[in-house]
């Protein structure tokens, strides 16, 4: 027990014993998960298996079921500062009068009561030097809604980042991005973890735009789950006994194809919709 | 309406009282019309502004009926619109259809009471177009008591509230009670939409409380910026078709609705210039 909690006292984002079930359909169940500052796991699964629930979860908007769940260093609830949020791309609303700034600002002292006028000098110090890093200063005074979808998400990027957080959650942040950018947005967030060591947790459907990055992989199938480094987890062998059916791994090129599994572990967007929809 | 440039009859009536207070009431009205608008406009909650006016009107009715006060009937009757479309529409599929059912019911009973009310027929008009010459201290007392508290809780919740208007996901995530929110600000809507009811009449409050906004966040999108465009729009809207309306003797809701609207005009043209000439070939 004492070695358990040492262990846990250093982690970024720790589950044990974690169980989270609706009614008698039970998503995960004795869910153990140790994230150390800088670690990047990639959270996988089809679709329902609970991965945005578990994102949900680690954010304070849902109740585990049983176990525990402690996130930089604290239970997790309603705005903990050490934990930044990159959600999926969605368009913004055009008529919604807020420049790239403003969004980006909002993530540092959005959360906070009051006008803010003091800490003015220090925000705005704070927002462009998170604006430079993103490299979107050049668009920093163009209303959200009229920029594209990379440039919406390298904003998303400097938003969660400007908190300086302690855990990074991403719940499909490289969705509908084209190549160039879900490179972009992938290197931001590992050059994060790498510099201020901040423990990343990237739910997706998709691994290989950030398999060079990921140190490990939870893979979630109907209530089984696997936890390992990719190398170890995405083989024919683990993957055949999690869905309980042949599947094959091949990696071509140093990308990871799976054939077998149902068209849920396919590129396409649709179907996380359907999951957020579910919920 | 050969008055209206009666400069002379203008001055002359601008040094009476309840001239003096009229031009209060707008400029207390347009200050909170203004630095509300640009939330409500975040929001997409104009039609919302409606409903909740059109249930001041309800509320003024049945003050009317029953003898009481009607600045404090349509105060509660906006409150209590405000509440329940807060609370009923959770989701934001249903709720336009949520609006329109309320406000239906709640206008069909505002006619049945003003039907039922024997006295002098004026007072129904006026709750429909305003009656901003007229007000009497109490009203005048209620109105600023009423912006201080609302400017009070909206400097307090201001970054919160922007956030939650403009991008509720992470909002939500980084732990802002995004749902209460939408409560408080639907009751401070509330309450400054039932004071708009008293001057410019139930109909024409969306003049006030959405148009100099929807007109500043053509221009800029800086939200500082919005807002205090959206105040000077409704403060010139306001205060402006009061002094505009004195000379001709016409309702002050036709001037301020007018002025509002030219200045959205205005906006929406810079606006469409700005974008061809830096939307890149």
């Amino acid at each position: 027990m004492t070695e358990a909690r040492g262990r846990t006292a250093t982690a970024a984002v720790s589950l044990s014993g974690a169980r989270l079930s609706y009614g008698d359909r039970t998503l995960w169940d004795g869910l153990d998960l140790d994230v150390q500052p800088g670690e990047f796991v990639a959270v996988l699964g089809p679709n329902g298996s609970g991965k945005t629930s578990l994102m949900r979860v680690l954010l304070g908007q849902q109740k585990l079921s049983a176990g525990t769940v402690r996130v930089a260093g604290a239970a997790p609830g309603r705005g903990n500062r050490n934990i930044g949020y990159i959600p999926q791309q969605r368009a913004l609303d055009p008529t919604v009068a807020v420049r790239g700034r403003d969004l980006v600002g909002l993530g540092y002292d959005g959360h906070r009561w009051g006008l803010g006028i003091g800490g003015i000098r220090e925000r705005r110090r704070r927002v462009d030097a998170a604006l430079d890093a993103v490299g979107a200063t050049a668009y920093a005074d163009r209303p959200v809604g009229l920029l594209s979808g990379g440039e919406q998400q390298r904003l998303r990027v400097a938003q969660a980042l400007v908190g300086e957080p302690e855990v990074l959650l991403c719940d499909e942040p490289l969705l509908s991005l084209d190549l160039a950018h879900q490179r972009a947005v992938s290197t931001l967030i590992d050059a994060r973890r790498r510099d201020a060591g901040s423990a990343v947790l990237f739910v997706t459907h998709e691994i290989n735009p950030v398999l060079p990055l990921v140190d490990r992989v939870l893979y979630l199938v109907d209530g089984r789950f696997r936890i390992g480094p990719p190398e170890q987890v995405m083989t024919s062998e683990t993957l055949s006994e999690l869905y309980g059916t042949e599947i094959a791994v091949v990696r071509v090129r140093g990308q990871i194809h799976i054939v077998g599994a149902h068209s849920d572990l396919c590129e396409d967007g649709a179907h996380h919709t359907e999951q957020l929809l579910e919920r | 309406m050969d008055k209206l440039f009666d400069v002379e009859l203008t001055l002359k009536l601008l040094e009476l009282p309840f001239v003096v207070t009229a031009l209060v009431v707008a400029a207390v009205l347009g200050l909170l019309a203004g630095v509300l608008g640009p939330l409500i406009v975040s929001r997409n909650m104009a039609f919302s502004v409606h409903g909740t006016a059109e249930l001041a009107l309800t509320g003024g009715a049945a003050a009317l009926l029953l003898g009481w006060d009607i600045g404090n009937g349509a105060l509660a009757g906006a409150i209590v619109a405000a509440l329940v479309l807060g609370l009923l529409s959770r989701r934001s599929s249903d709720y336009d259809s949520v609006i329109g059912v309320v406000l239906a019911f709640g206008l069909g009973l505002g006619v049945l009471m003003l039907w039922l009310y024997k006295g002098r027929s004026s007072n129904k008009f006026g709750l429909l177009t305003g009656q901003i010459v007229g007000q009497d201290f109490a009203s005048v007392a209620l109105l600023s008591g009423c912006a201080v508290v609302v400017l009070g809780l909206l400097a307090a919740l201001y970054r919160p509230l922007l956030f939650a208007s403009v991008d509720p996901e992470v909002a939500k995530a980084r732990g802002i009670p995004v749902t209460g929110l939408a409560i408080v600000f639907a009751v401070m809507v509330g309450a400054a939409t039932a004071l708009g009811v008293r001057t410019v009449g139930s109909l024409l409050v969306l003049a006030l409380m959405v148009t100099p906004a929807a007109a500043a966040c053509r221009i800029t999108a800086s939200p500082l910026k919005a807002t205090l465009l959206a105040v000077l729009f409704a403060e010139v809207s306001a205060v402006g078709g009061i002094i505009l309306s004195l000379a001709p003797g016409t309702p002050v809701s036709a001037f301020v609705t007018a002025i509002s609207f030219l200045i959205y005009l205005a906006c929406w043209a810079i606006s469409r210039t700005r974008r061809t000439s830096t939307t890149p070939a």
